[in-house]
């Protein structure tokens, strides 16, 4: 409910006082509360923000060559890039992840859904006289079609978001398994492969979906006041019912953007490829997607949500796996150093931890003040 | 009438001849093209000795797997192969067999069973030996002289760890030939693809390397593609070698872009058979773990072979 009453309170103060106050002393008024609210959400980003730079900064001690950037065969080529490029889908899955989050549920079925839409795509392009519109479009509707299945049990028939989603989770293996018959589904075809390895304007395709993906539904969500329906969803379902707010379609229509979301990450790792691997395609994104949107801040109970922040999580978890396997590590290390930088980073973000490492300090400053003294 | 009794009749149905062997086999299913060209292989040796073979599939259940065999007792089989989908639960049947006197070879994966004699042996590939081959051929194909990406498979893998042994032991007595990267890529084409593009960043754009080791197939075509993407050639400018010997890798040995694979070997069946027909003659003296490993293929016989493999 936070957002919402630092909204209303100030707009319940005024109606009574606002006969008396001025035009401009309104106008003032209101600046001081949107200047407030916009560096509040400034704050959000200051902790994600220095755990990427400090993951930088040890890519910067193990290998200054992480940062060259050149350009050659009309694209720009660095490690840099392909960190931007390898975080595609886990930040596309953490776009849909949040916006379902925001309204108080989660979806564990997103990999899954990746397995199926880049099985479908791989043989529909194996199908003669397809054209590539309706493999892309296909690709996408099987990404709508899981958001309506996992919408509807959660929201109209009132399953446990977890429970619901985990369904199609475990079925959705099977059936990109059943497409494939059990094979890794390879294809030849230039088009379609352009929107895994492709580049525009010297830049990845992925990076450009992830791009556009994130404005479309940043525009969608902020400058309609859907958003804000999602987040008084999450906040209190029934609250927000009572207020008039349809939360069922609402929460139908998060899960659909998350299906939409996996699916296209589904078809990048397909593209990326050439070749639809129904047992290993998105395997553990959903997991990888959820740290995300927590490592950006946001809370599982819901009612809050920045895309920005969740994408910047998931630009954070690539930096650390291209920094693990840069660093020449044995693999063994791989998944324990990566739970110990996500500690860390969640720390950082924890008011409470910030605070008790401040304690902690000031009073062991006062004890030596206190030997010394002695 | 239910499924059991159908697949009797129609094994009745299908009337024995008295005096060929009659051995059957149970088959874990059809998950992967391997597991399909491995009953293809264990069929084609099967008709080439003129032994009845009994197949059951069992669609990765190990219930199917134990009614099928106790239906090949009931029949009175002359040796019963297993080709067993997992580990566990199998000494009951091992037993009904034993007390048949019916001999049974375990193929591919194991058994777990303390009475080692329930079974008469235990026919396996040797993920160390396939190491070995591959190190040998690349150890040549340099001259003694290498800096060596490593792709590991699933860390914790036998697969992963034995060949990761086998290749080691053989390049340690070669001074030059060195990993200088080592990494999981889990076995999948996409991480083998990912950790290879940061390998090539990380040694100068892949000029420092002169070859990756992938333990498995699909790696290595990651590897490839990561390879092409960085303007270099995959095969010439960086070698490529790995273990398996999918379709799609000899496809890409015959394009030029993959060097040489050693064929994670489908053919259990002549060694299975070997060991049941020594038996009945009455050898009792048969070694308990048989190895087998398959042959090395280069860019040379690649063609032939894709299109020998790309109809199963």
């Amino acid at each position: 409910m936070k957002s919402i009453s630092n909204h209303q309170k100030p707009a319940v103060s005024d109606s009574p006082v606002s006969a008396r106050l001025s035009e401009q002393e309104l106008n003032a008024a209101k600046n001081a509360r949107y200047q407030a609210g916009a560096s509040n959400n400034w704050g959000r980003y200051l902790w994600p923000v220095c755990a990427l730079i400090i993951l930088l900064v040890v890519n910067l001690v193990l290998d200054p060559s992480f940062f060259s950037l050149s350009y050659q065969d009309g694209r720009v080529y660095g490690s840099l890039i392909d960190v931007l490029n390898r975080c595609a889908p886990v930040a596309l899955l953490a776009i849909g992840m949040s916006v379902v989050i925001a309204t108080g549920g989660i979806d564990l079925s997103v990999g899954a859904v990746m397995a199926i839409s880049g099985a479908v795509c791989a043989n529909l392009l194996l199908t003669p006289d397809v054209a590539l519109i309706t493999v892309l479009f296909v690709g996408i509707l099987v990404g709508i079609i899981a958001g309506l299945v996992n919408g509807s049990l959660v929201s109209y028939l009132g399953i446990q978001p977890i429970v619901a989603t985990l369904l199609l989770m475990v079925a959705g293996r099977g059936i990109a398994q059943l497409i494939n018959q059990g094979q890794i589904v390879t294809f030849q075809s230039d088009s379609f492969a352009f929107i895994g390895v492709g580049n525009w304007l010297g830049l990845p395709m992925p990076i450009w979906i992830v791009v556009g993906m994130l404005v479309v539904t940043q525009l969608l969500l902020r400058k309609t006041a859907l958003g804000l329906f999602i987040e008084s969803v999450g906040c209190n379902a029934s609250a927000s019912r009572y207020l008039g707010i349809n939360d069922k379609a609402v929460k139908l229509f998060a899960y659909i953007i998350a299906g939409v979301c996996a699916a296209l990450a589904g078809m990048i790792s397909a593209a990326n490829i050439q070749g639809a691997d129904a047992n290993n395609a998105g395997l553990w994104l959903e997991l990888d997607a959820i740290l995300a949107v927590v490592i950006g801040g946001a809370s599982l109970v819901g009612g809050r949500f920045s895309l920005l922040l969740s994408v910047l999580g998931a630009l954070i978890i690539q930096t650390l796996a291209t920094t693990i396997i840069v660093s020449g590590l044995p693999a063994k290390f791989n998944l324990l150093i990566k739970a110990l930088v996500i500690l860390m980073v969640l720390l950082l973000q924890s008011e409470k931890f910030r605070k008790q490492l401040n304690g902690l300090f000031s009073t062991k400053t006062s004890n030596n003040k206190f030997g010394e003294a002695q | 009438m239910n499924i059991r009794s159908m697949i009797i009749l129609i094994l009745v149905s299908i009337a024995p001849n008295a005096f060929s062997t009659t051995i059957g086999f149970s088959q874990v299913g059809s998950e992967s093209g391997w597991r399909t060209s491995f009953s293809e292989s264990v069929k084609a040796e099967a008709a080439k000795r003129g032994i009845n073979l009994k197949f059951s599939d069992a669609q990765q259940k190990q219930e199917n797997q134990i009614k099928a065999v106790r239906s090949f007792i009931a029949q009175g089989v002359d040796g019963i192969v297993i080709a067993p989908v997992v580990e566990t639960g199998w000494k009951p049947v091992l037993k009904e067999a034993k007390r048949a006197r019916i001999p049974v070879v375990i193929v591919d994966r194991n058994v777990n069973v303390k009475n080692k004699k329930l079974f008469l042996t235990r026919i396996a590939s040797d993920f160390s030996e396939e190491g070995r081959k591959i190190a040998r051929w690349l150890v040549k194909a340099t001259n003694e002289k290498c800096a060596i990406a490593e792709l590991q498979g699933t860390v914790g893998a036998t697969a992963a760890i034995d060949r990761a042994k086998g290749f080691n032991e053989v390049i340690a007595n070669y001074p030059d030939v060195k990993i200088v990267r080592s990494q999981t890529g889990e076995f999948t084409r996409t991480k083998g693809k990912e950790v290879m593009e940061s390998f090539l960043k990380a040694e100068q754009g892949g000029k420092s390397l002169c070859a990756v080791w992938a333990h498995n197939d699909e790696m290595a075509l990651g590897a490839i593609q990561a390879i092409k993407e960085a303007g270099l050639k995959p095969a010439k400018d960086i070698l490529v070698v790995s273990v398996d010997g999918v379709p799609d890798y000899f496809k890409a040995m015959a394009d030029g872009e993959a060097n040489a694979t050693v064929e994670l070997s489908p053919h259990l069946g002549a060694p299975a058979f070997d060991a049941i027909e020594a038996y009945l003659k009455g050898e009792r003296n048969v070694p308990k773990l048989i190895s087998t490993t398959g042959d090395l293929f280069t860019q040379e016989t690649a063609a032939k072979e894709y299109e020998k493999r790309r109809t199963n």
